[in-house]
């Protein structure tokens, strides 16, 4: 069950970070006629994966991701796709006031019912965890009553432990193509995860299917 | 980039001799290394367009190789490098691929900032 929304700002360090856990509900929003805003801070500049034999130069490789992403942003069906220009695994160490005022200004500007990023404190990547950490900054400036929902994404070890199961789970089968599309339009970073993936589904692993259908999310828990 | 070809590589090295020149090195074990295994030490390096001046360098090792460079005042070097490429903007890009094509080390040298 996905609530209606009025419009959803989705907010990521990397191309790639909106695929394997939000692209269902990204796509869902879409196909129900909501407006959906992806913003992109970096461009995943410092992936690992150039291939060997190489199909990429560290130099090359933000451009590669960055038709990656717009091919995910389209497989989703997402019109508004931005893109941040901050540079991968630098996000921590800038102003989080600035990173913070950026988030800000997408919310006056686009007055979003629910905002979609990473749990600060349950998000692995230093990155990740910036980025949770702007956007809650962000949205605390709101006044409690007028805030937009915040949805947030975890997988550290311990996230279940501390947190809780998810208290939202989405339903994405209707969009499990655009699903599959938004993974494999970024194909440097999840050929191996796809191919894999693939023959799971094929074989009807219960895993698999339920990654397929199922999107769960942490709505975030404010101290005030 | 192709697998490193030592004199080619040693000719390139040469060719920023005793010039400004801009560095980019980073070194990675990728941002999950502890996630994936708790007992994993994760520590890594990064500079990017510092600008050197190097009066003497090589590349040494039998592969993966390692490239060191001599300043007026210290060094650089790095090692684990398997790949190189003379880009079309005449930048020399080295890096190290582990088996499976991740990179765990990048050494490259421009006669212009990085961008």
């Amino acid at each position: 069950m996905i609530e209606n929304e009025r419009h959803v700002l989705v907010v990521f360090p990397h191309p790639d970070d909106e695929a394997f856990g939000v692209s269902g509900t990204i796509a869902s929003f879409v196909k129900q006629g909501t407006p959906v805003t992806y913003a992109c801070l970096t461009l995943g500049e410092m992936g690992r994966n150039l291939g060997n034999p190489p199909f990429a130069t560290r130099e090359s490789l933000p451009k590669i991701r960055k038709t990656e992403l717009q091919n995910s942003a389209k497989a989703m069906g997402v019109k508004d796709l931005r893109m941040l220009g901050l540079r991968d695994k630098t996000v921590e160490f800038e102003d989080e006031e600035k990173l913070a005022d950026l988030i800000s200004e997408m919310i006056d500007e686009l007055n979003p019912s629910l905002i979609i990023t990473f749990y600060p404190g349950y998000s692995v990547h230093p990155d990740h965890e910036a980025t949770g950490r702007a956007v809650v900054r962000a949205v605390s400036r709101i006044a409690k009553e007028e805030r937009p929902k915040l949805y947030c994404v975890a997988f550290s070890n311990n996230c279940e432990e501390e947190l809780g199961k998810p208290d939202i789970i989405h339903d994405v089968s209707q969009a499990a193509k655009e699903k599959l599309g938004a993974i494999q339009a970024h194909k440097t970073q999840t050929a191996f995860f796809y191919d894999n993936m693939a023959k799971r589904l094929e074989a009807k692993d219960p895993d698999a299917l339920k990654w397929l259908q199922y999107e769960r999310f942490w709505t975030y828990k404010w101290n005030d | 980039m192709q697998a490193i070809e030592k004199s080619e590589v040693q000719k390139l090295i040469d060719q920023f001799l005793n010039e400004d020149v801009y560095i980019h090195i980073e070194t990675t074990n990728g941002a999950y290394a502890t996630h994936n295994d708790p007992s994993f030490f994760n520590a890594s390096a990064f500079i990017r367009n510092a600008r050197i001046r190097y009066e003497r360098g090589n590349i040494t090792g039998d592969g993966p190789f390692r490239v060191g460079l001599k300043m007026e005042l210290g060094w650089i070097y790095g090692e684990g490098l398997t790949h190189y490429e003379l880009d079309e903007q005449g930048r020399l890009l080295m890096a190290g691929l582990d088996h499976t094509g991740k990179l765990a080390i990048a050494f490259e040298i421009s006669r212009t900032p990085f961008e």
